[in-house]
């Protein structure tokens, strides 16, 4: 009746996973209650849950980031402290317990907190850019937001039933077979990242379609701002590499469920070409991440420095650059797995070259600063914090592609201080700054900058803490992955590191206080210009937070620089553009299918996981009658008369002529 | 014996041999390449951040100056020559220092196998018929050509101060070319993630007189501990943090055997019955499974 669940899959006897469950069961159950006795149900249901607007499926894609990135950060510090307190000694987490962490750690980082976090910042600022209403699909959008959390969910679920896979992140054959994995991990991992994998492909199809096909009249590729280029950038690469990883896992489904020999040592099986494979996509998603965090910070630099960004069109090229050679250089991940020279050489110097379009980039926006002037709010101090670390990260990096160095620190702690290095500067940094950049524009009011700059000067002081120490401990012939340590030399470095994570921890507690005190404040924070940074691109045009439909009327763009050109136009003329007719307009119907799918999936997940087969057959048909109905559906539109929209856009405009008086008056 | 305690000191850049020194060589080159334009570039980011503030009315606002032909020249050049430079070291090094490419010397390679168990080496010496676990002796200033497998799942062979590692797989031979040039001893290592054992699966090198060398194999060789097909399965079996131990007796071709599999792979944790999940590691074991792994008629010490 229920597969292999039993009782005994509860871990009754370790106290560590069992405690955390609770604590996230009993914050849950409050959060619940609290709902509940609020009655703010049908409003969560109407606004948030079956909402295809893209800004509210943009905020949740980053509320679910966030508590990931938390739990995620909690993973973290369970293994710094575990390797300093297992010196000479076991430790408080046995390597079972210990290799979950890490595995978990890594996956919850890269799929349920740095993608989410990127893919809500690009749901919620690129239909805004490109002066839109909404993306190409807007129920497609909600259908990926909710498989994502379907694939969070599941491994949240690990934590309390079952295990979750003690192979790393990536699971290499044929240690994540049966044969050496025999338990339920890996088929967790391998059912949250697939279901979750088919939401981020969607959202892949979803937004590059968007970026393509839907921008404002007038607004040419070259007149798309650079966050919307490198957005359509990495959709374009989700497209092309997520197949290679669904494929990938897909064949280790088949040989754990059903004894193929795809990457098994047995019958023919070939552990090479999972490594090959599933680094066919994940040096991509590395791109996939990092292109959108680098037109973030294009935006930022050129906001923050009151200058449009420095050789546009370079910054095009570049970013297509690193986009196609992205797809050329998955070997340098193995190296040492003894290709030969020729094939090693090539890869290295494939690597090296994708630099060339990251120095590009980075002298572009040095020159973006060069006849400034440069404000530092917190967004640009992020940007700032970036581009200085993150430019030895790029170094080490290029370091580690020079296959004789590598062979010397490959899977080092120096390879994990590198990745670490570029992952957090690059995207979490870049997560933040375009955070505290767009929030205003999301719910009208600023983050507080005090508590803001707080948290970035302990995040990156506790940051370069933990991994300086990771670079030596790598050059002292640290491995990763370790769960005890025996070798004297290598304390003092595990020490600092320790210590770094208390600063990161505080940084972590900044970040959370900044946004209570905002949200407690937020009268005095309010933006009511739509325009808190002066900005450039066309989302600071329309109110914070826009109307549901964003444009009253559509913009018409004419350069690279949309809102400056009508702000210079309407404060020379004193009025906030032209008064127009107004037009009804079209806009998407709010639909269930995106939950009920995912609550569908979550079924058939959890059922494989656990070979319940009649609950998976439940689940499928479930997810298909979900489907018909939808496909079935007699209105997707409705329409918002012309009056409704004037009633809504007339109040914004009234807050925009106030602006422009008072400018008058200053000046 | 010089047993120095220095082999625990010092990592990749504290190298004793050839192969850990060339390594370490096109790291340090790479390095300085790279910071040739780094360091201009990163006080350059500074010195442009802090001199165009908005607060310093003595900068030129300049919002006009988005484009100039000149500078992208440059902007493309300096990194793509640092790319040419490095992409000459890459080639160079790639070469240079191939795993498999033999070490100049006027001395005859030695040959090691290595077979990486579910968690502890395994050290074949073909030539000298004898075999060791979780402890490798080699000469000094000899090369050594190590051909190197794994019993089950994927492990690296690593040993930081003699230089480059390389994968070991089921199934499969790679080549590793590496040697000591001083006595002493050092750390080895895997380095790639292997399992609940993998924190253990460490082992002594000690590299020893090349005269050493050969009374240590001559007095192991035809001693106690036979390693034949039938030990080897037990040896193959999981265990964590197994004690070194010696073989005076290596059934010929074992090596290529495991190679080949015509020994099978490693059982993994075979005590756990099949489809039972394994969620607690702490569970009690199974009635009727067998008792863990036991080493086979090993002779204690080195």
């Amino acid at each position: 009746m229920l597969g292999k669940l039993d009782w005994s899959a509860i871990p009754f006897d370790q106290p560590i996973p069992l405690g955390a469950a609770l604590i996230v069961f009993l914050a849950a159950a409050a959060v619940l209650i609290w709902v509940t006795v609020k009655g703010y149900w049908p409003y969560l249901w109407d606004e948030w849950i079956t909402s295809v607007d893209h800004k509210r499926i943009g905020v949740m894609y980053i509320v679910l980031a966030a508590l990931m990135l938390l739990r995620g950060f909690v993973d973290a510090v369970m293994m710094r402290t575990q390797q300093v307190l297992a010196i000479h000694g076991p430790g408080y987490l046995p390597p079972e317990h210990y290799d979950q962490v890490f595995s978990a750690h890594g996956t919850i980082m890269i799929f349920f907190a740095a993608m989410p976090f990127v893919i809500g910042l690009m749901n919620f600022v690129v239909p805004l850019q490109l002066g839109i209403r909404d993306v190409a699909f807007p129920t497609l959008n909600s259908v990926s937001f909710w498989l994502t959390a379907t694939g969070a969910l599941l491994v949240n679920i690990s934590l309390v039933v079952g295990e979750f896979a003690r192979t790393g992140w990536l699971p290499y054959a044929p240690l994540s077979e049966t044969t050496y994995s025999p338990g339920v991990g890996v088929d967790y991992y391998l059912w949250s990242i697939q279901i979750s994998g088919v939401g981020t492909l969607l959202t892949g199809v979803n937004l590059a379609t968007t970026i393509l096909k839907m921008r404002a009249p007038g607004m040419g590729y070259l007149h798309m701002p650079m966050f919307c280029w490198t957005s359509l950038a990495s959709n374009l690469l989700i497209v092309a590499a997520f197949p290679i990883l669904t494929a990938t896992l897909a064949m280790l489904t088949l040989d754990r469920y059903l004894g193929f020999h795809f990457f098994t040592n047995e019958a023919g099986g070939n552990q090479m070409m999972f490594m090959n494979l599933i680094w066919a996509w994940g040096h991509p998603e590395v791109y996939i991440l990092v292109l959108p965090a680098f037109g973030i910070y294009s935006e930022i630099f050129s906001t923050f420095s009151s200058k449009p960004l420095f050789g546009y069109r370079s910054m095009v090229a570049a970013t297509l650059f690193i986009c196609i050679v992205s797809f050329m250089v998955w070997l340098h991940h193995f190296f040492t797995m003894g290709a030969g020279a020729d094939v090693n050489a090539a890869f290295g110097i494939a690597t090296s070259v994708i630099a060339v379009g990251t120095g590009v980039k980075i002298y572009n926006w040095l020159f973006t600063m060069y006849g400034g002037r440069v404000r530092f709010d917190t967004p640009m101090l992020w940007a700032l914090g970036f581009v200085t670390t993150f430019i030895i990260g790029g170094m080490t990096g290029v370091l580690l592609a020079v296959p004789p160095a590598d062979f010397m620190l490959h899977n080092s702690l120096f390879l994990v201080a590198h990745f670490h290095n570029v992952i957090i500067s690059g995207v979490l940094f870049a997560a933040f700054a375009g955070f505290t950049y767009w929030f205003p524009k999301a719910f009208g009011f600023r983050l507080h900058e005090g508590w803001g700059k707080a948290a970035f000067w302990f995040t990156l002081a506790g940051y370069v803490l933990v991994f300086v120490p990771l670079y030596i401990l790598g050059l002292l012939g640290m491995t990763r992955r370790l769960q005890h340590i025996d070798l004297d030399m290598w304390t003092p470095w595990l020490i600092v590191a320790a210590f770094g994570i208390l600063v990161m921890i505080v940084g972590a507690a900044c970040q959370v206080a900044q946004l209570v005190v905002s949200i407690r404040h937020r009268e005095e924070l309010r933006d009511e210009t739509g325009d808190p940074w002066d900005g450039r691109s066309l989302e600071w045009s329309t109110s914070s937070p826009p109307p549901f439909f964003n444009y009253a009327r559509l913009p018409h763009v004419e350069n690279e620089e949309p809102y400056w050109t009508i702000k210079q136009r309407a404060m020379e003329e004193q009025r906030p553009g032209e008064d127009e007719s107004y037009e009804p307009i079209e806009m998407p119907r709010n639909s269930p299918t995106g939950f009920v799918t995912a609550f569908f999936s979550t079924l058939i997940g959890f059922a494989l996981i656990w070979h319940i087969w009649w609950l998976a057959i439940v689940g499928f048909i479930g997810a298909y009658i979900t489907f018909v109905v939808f496909a079935w559906r007699e209105h997707g539109d409705y329409e918002v008369s012309a009056e409704e929209v004037e009633r809504i856009d007339r109040d914004g405009r009234a807050a925009q002529l106030a602006w422009l008086r008072r400018r008058e008056r200053v000046a | 014996m010089i047993a120095t305690l220095s082999g625990c000191a010092g990592g990749v850049l504290d190298p004793q041999g050839p192969i850990g020194a060339g390594n370490r060589t096109i790291l340090l080159n790479s390095l300085a390449v790279m910071l040739v334009i780094v360091i201009p570039t990163l006080v350059a980011l500074l010195l442009f951040a802090w001199m165009f503030r908005a607060s310093n009315r003595n900068a030129r606002y300049d919002p006009e100056f988005t484009y100039s032909g000149r500078i992208e020249l440059i902007v493309w050049s300096i990194p793509t020559l640092t790319i040419l430079f490095l992409g000459g070291l890459i080639y160079y090094g790639s070469y240079h220092l191939d795993p498999r490419r033999p070490i100049a010397s006027s001395q005859p390679p030695l040959d090691i196998q290595v077979v990486a168990l579910d968690w502890k080496w395994l050290f074949l010496y073909p030539d000298q018929g004898v075999g060791t676990v979780n402890q490798l002796v080699i000469p000094a200033g000899v090369p050594v050509r190590f051909k190197l497998t794994s019993a089950s799942v994927m492990n690296t062979f690593f040993v930081p101060q003699l230089g480059s590692m390389i994968y070991v797989m089921n199934g499969m031979q790679t080549e590793l070319n590496l040697q000591a040039d001083r006595e002493g001893d050092y750390r080895g290592l895997s380095a790639h993630f292997s399992g609940d054992g993998f924190s253990d699966m460490n082992f002594r090198v000690r590299a020893v007189s090349p005269d050493e060398f050969a009374r240590w194999a001559s007095s192991l060789h035809g001693g106690g501990g036979v390693l034949n097909a039938r030990a080897y399965a037990e040896l193959a079996r999981q265990s964590i943090n197994a004690p070194p131990a010696s073989f005076g007796v290596v059934q010929d071709g074992l090596f290529d055997a495991i190679v080949r599999q015509t020994l099978p792979p490693g059982p993994g944790p075979a005590e756990t019955a099949a489809g039972e999940p394994q969620v607690s590691p702490k569970a009690e074991p199974k009635a009727g499974t067998p008792a863990p792994a036991q080493q086979p008629q090993p002779k204690a010490g080195g």
